[in-house]
């Protein structure tokens, strides 16, 4: 029995960023136990003694419970320090660009994003209504200008915290492929050389492809 | 060691590193003070060291960053064996409490609250707004109420918010929370809570914040 469980469900951008951490570090011996926002699962009193917010995902190792997305991911990237790709960077300097980058990620383009996503995609099936187009262009305005810096950043730099793929990038990644494959907001990546090339190789990382092929066993379990 | 803090005093986000500074009994960094109200955020030589044109921005001989809880994380990790040894926890478990409470904040708890504040105090007081939006605060109070109502429960559990240590957790809490309390109408969303209520008195009555106070806040 896999003393290893994440909660949740694989449509969460937030549970497939912690699956893509578990696949970079080699670590498969988990359970997924579902947890579905859609039948108030996430609402029930044993989940929430878990997860007190009532959001997806929550980890347990052992009896040692977490939540938060990127606070399991760097949980899992320093307890599996030693195996699998080094996700947080070596030396302080690097730690720190790691942490930098992570923290754009969370505060100025998963908001941004995330909104566009769920306004072009989730809208109708989740908050019953259109595409509220008027937020998409505000969010595309302030997305547009983001992207610039980081094609900025990429130009100079293979990946975000340096030459080295690290957390920062991968906490990207299931986000990003909702916004290119689902939202079809595509353009906003390849008219920018340096920043494609940077989307082409994380997301072609066999990490994300298992989680990929995860995401798509889920959907025909349904 | 020389080191820099490009932001303001009254910024609650720049507080955050003078607060990790001071926790590491640091004091004698230099802030550089960049004008925001004359666009100084938004001038080529600091879009250098901050492409997003966002204040603080930290820099000592071997790093510049930015983000303040990145900062924070570098300032409790560089300086491990100083001052308060707690700020990122004692052990891997702990660590990942720290971390899972940081993430709260900065998902759940500050965008609430900094929309609050924002346009009761710093859009008024900086930004010519005329008065805040109701409409809008009340939203983010409700929000943040239902936030709340979990710290309260949890902080009847437990000191601090990774457990029985103060943290960088706690400490990424403090700036925005002060502004709430003392200069918005919403304060009592924590005063009336007591538990959220003695550990915000608790962690806002360490000297790390207290010179804030009394230093760099302008009380006029």
């Amino acid at each position: 029995m896999a003393s290893l469980k994440v909660y949740g469900k694989t449509y969460s951008t937030n549970v497939t960023r912690v699956l893509t951490t578990l696949a970079e570090k080699n670590v498969d011996d988990y359970q997924m136990v579902p947890i579905d926002l859609l039948t108030g699962a996430n609402k029930t009193p044993e989940y929430l003694k878990l997860q007190p917010f009532g959001q997806i995902p929550a980890f347990q190792d052992g009896d040692f419970t977490l939540y938060e997305s990127r606070a399991i991911a760097r949980y899992i990237s320093d307890k599996y320090e030693g195996q699998g790709t080094a996700l947080s960077g070596n030396t302080e300097r690097e730690k720190a660009l790691v942490n930098q980058w992570l923290e754009v990620e969370s505060q100025n383009y998963n908001p941004c994003a995330g909104k566009i996503v769920f306004e072009c995609v989730f809208a109708q099936i989740l908050a019953g209504r259109p595409t509220d187009e008027a937020v998409v262009k505000e969010q595309l305005e302030k997305l547009e200008k983001i992207l610039d810096v980081y094609e900025a950043r990429l130009t100079h730099h293979k990946y975000l915290a340096g030459d080295f793929f690290s957390l920062a990038d991968l906490a990207h990644i299931p986000v990003t492929n909702n916004l290119i494959n689902v939202a079809k907001k595509g353009e906003l990546f390849s008219s920018r050389k340096h920043l494609n090339a940077w989307w082409e190789d994380i997301s072609s990382r066999p990490s994300w492809q298992k989680v990929l092929q995860i995401i798509q066993a889920g959907q025909q379990q349904k | 060691m020389t080191i820099k803090v490009y932001g303001t005093k009254e910024s609650t986000c720049s507080q955050r590193v003078y607060l990790a500074l001071h926790e590491k009994e640091i004091c004698d960094y230099h802030i550089v003070h960049v004008d925001l109200l004359k666009g100084e955020h938004k001038r080529p030589e600091f879009l250098k060291i901050q492409p997003f044109a966002k204040i603080p921005v930290y820099q000592d001989e071997e790093v510049t960053i930015f983000e303040s809880r990145a900062i924070v994380r570098y300032i409790a990790e560089k300086f491990k064996d100083k001052g308060t040894t707690t700020l990122y926890g004692r052990n891997l478990k702990e660590k990942g409490l720290v971390e899972q409470w940081v993430e709260v904040e900065s998902q759940n708890y500050n965008p609430p609250v900094d929309v609050i504040v924002h346009e009761e105090y710093f859009n008024p007081k900086y930004w010519g707004a005329t008065k805040p939006n109701e409409q809008v605060v009340q939203e983010n109070v409700s929000k943040l109420e239902k936030v709340l109502d979990v710290y309260e429960a949890h902080l009847s559990k437990n000191k601090y918010l990774a457990g029985d240590f103060y943290s960088i957790a706690d400490l990424v809490h403090i700036p925005y929370t002060y502004f709430l309390i003392k200069y918005t109408t919403k304060g009592h969303v924590i005063t009336s809570r007591k538990h959220v209520k003695a550990w915000f008195d608790d962690i806002s009555a360490r000297k790390s914040w207290q010179k804030i106070a009394k230093e760099y806040i302008n009380e006029s």
